[in-house]
């Protein structure tokens, strides 16, 4: 509990716990919270946990994640834990999982992909063939591709 | 079995259900006269947004020689492409237009978006590095017609294994066999993909990569050349260090087995000399031309069952 005392509760909103240590910039990222937004933002890393040895926690005031925010953290952060607050209590507590495809939210890593091409009405599907570690393959070109193409998630 | 279904990747297709298609072409092959009018009334439609003569014409004969008839995208310069129109809109318009719509495109993916756009069955004839399944289905046949048997035999695969989508489809097609043994023979430049490794590794399939024919040669009972693949090489100075890296003379099967098979997906360029053609081995002639007869059987299939 030591660690939530290094930032005070939040009132309403979102506490993403169980981050990986290191990962809750890219996190803020993929939310596309820079801190210009004039939201209450609090950010702990490194703090120690005995689930993950160390853990990231991120806490937004007055944010709550919609389900393709939830599933792009999954991919990053998939030991992540979601905690819903209202008015000081955690009403909701939810895990993320990486879906057994991934729809719209990441592009295949091939560049000759048809998925990948700017005039093609389409949406490109991913296929999670493992997720420890994580493997991924395209559901049109059949390529397949690891963690490198998280990178995508954020520098969108 | 296959009746209605598309064509998109060799591993799609069952070992079953390969025989249900190597048995119709033995029927087709066997009494052509019987099946010259099964599709009358059906049109396919070809189209190649990348050059192709072979498998185009072969598609096309077959489809007459049923009785069918064809119609044909055409050049790309001088059809609606040109003008600026996406895939996925020529695909709606080939949809409506004929009955099974056999597509080859430069970029990997396209047959199977086609699919997912079109109600009509679509034949994935060449994408990319990818998929060339059935070009897979006539090399299986081809080894079946010549040696009588796909399993227990040993396989060379030769040439641009990393770039060339007929000989990773017909790796992968093995993959649905029980080869004794597969020996895949590339400059290290060249060598197959992991995920194409990964299905022979998962089917159980004893394979070895290497560097040197040679060595090899007198174990084979087929040996599958493949062309290096210039017009998928992303750098052209990698294309410039391994063309010509390797060509199969009457010479060097000197040391072949007696009834070593010799196959290639053609066009070749230098990979097989000439004077390899007057031996006993030269099987790539006999291959093309029984390509025809099994797209014969798989648009009855696929048309009619």
């Amino acid at each position: 509990m030591e660690d939530r005392l290094i930032v005070r509760k939040i009132r309403n909103g979102t506490v993403i716990d169980h981050i990986p240590a290191g990962r809750s910039l890219d996190v803020l990222k993929i939310l596309g919270i820079s801190g210009r937004e004039g939201a209450t933002v609090a950010l702990v890393m490194n703090v120690e946990s005995k689930k993950l040895g160390r853990k990231d926690i991120v806490k937004i005031e007055d944010r709550f994640l919609k389900p393709e925010e939830v599933d792009k953290i999954a991919l990053i952060a998939p030991t992540a834990t979601i905690n819903i607050v209202r008015d000081y209590q955690v009403v909701e507590k939810r895990r993320v999982s990486v879906p057994e495809e991934i729809v719209g939210i990441l592009r295949c890593v091939n560049p000759l992909c048809v998925s990948n091409s700017p005039r093609e009405p389409i949406t490109p599907r991913i296929i999670v063939v493992s997720r420890q570690p994580l493997k991924l393959r395209c559901a049109y070109c059949d390529e397949e591709f690891g963690e490198e193409a998280l990178s995508q998630l954020v520098s969108q | 079995m296959l009746r209605g279904r598309d064509v998109l990747s060799i591993l799609d297709f069952s070992r079953e259900e390969l025989e249900e298609l190597f048995a119709e072409t033995d029927r087709v092959r066997s009494n052509p006269a019987a099946y010259a009018g099964a599709l009358s009334g059906f049109i396919m439609s070809t189209a190649f947004f990348e050059p192709s003569t072979r498998t185009r014409l072969s598609f096309q004969s077959a489809m007459l020689r049923l009785g069918g008839s064809y119609i044909d995208l055409g050049e790309l310069e001088r059809s609606s492409v040109a003008k600026g129109e996406n895939f996925a809109d020529t695909i709606r318009m080939l949809d409506s237009y004929a009955d099974v719509i056999v597509v080859r495109h430069r970029l990997e993916g396209a047959a199977r978006y086609a699919a997912e756009i079109a109600e009509a069955p679509v034949i994935n004839a060449g994408d990319g590095r990818k998929h060339h399944p059935t070009q897979a289905m006539l090399d299986l046949y081809t080894v079946r017609s010549a040696k009588g048997r796909v399993d227990g035999l040993t396989y060379g695969v030769l040439g641009d294994l990393r770039f060339g989508r007929a000989a990773a489809s017909f790796i992968l097609a093995l993959s649905k066999y029980r080869p004794r043994k597969v020996y895949l023979v590339s400059p290290p430049l060249l060598r197959a993909r992991p995920e194409v490794l990964e299905v022979l590794e998962k089917a159980g399939v004893s394979y070895e990569e290497v560097s040197d024919l040679d060595s090899v040669l007198p174990e084979l009972d087929v040996l599958y050349v493949t062309r290096v693949q210039k017009e998928r090489f992303p750098d052209p100075a990698e294309y410039e260090k391994v063309k010509g890296s390797y060509a199969v003379t009457s010479k060097s099967l000197a040391r072949a087995k007696e009834d070593l098979v010799v196959m290639h997906p053609l066009p070749r360029v230098d990979e097989i000399a000439f004077d390899v053609d007057r031996t006993r081995h030269a099987y790539y002639f006999e291959q093309a031309k029984l390509g025809v007869w099994v797209r014969m059987a798989l648009l009855k299939l696929i048309l009619k069952g």
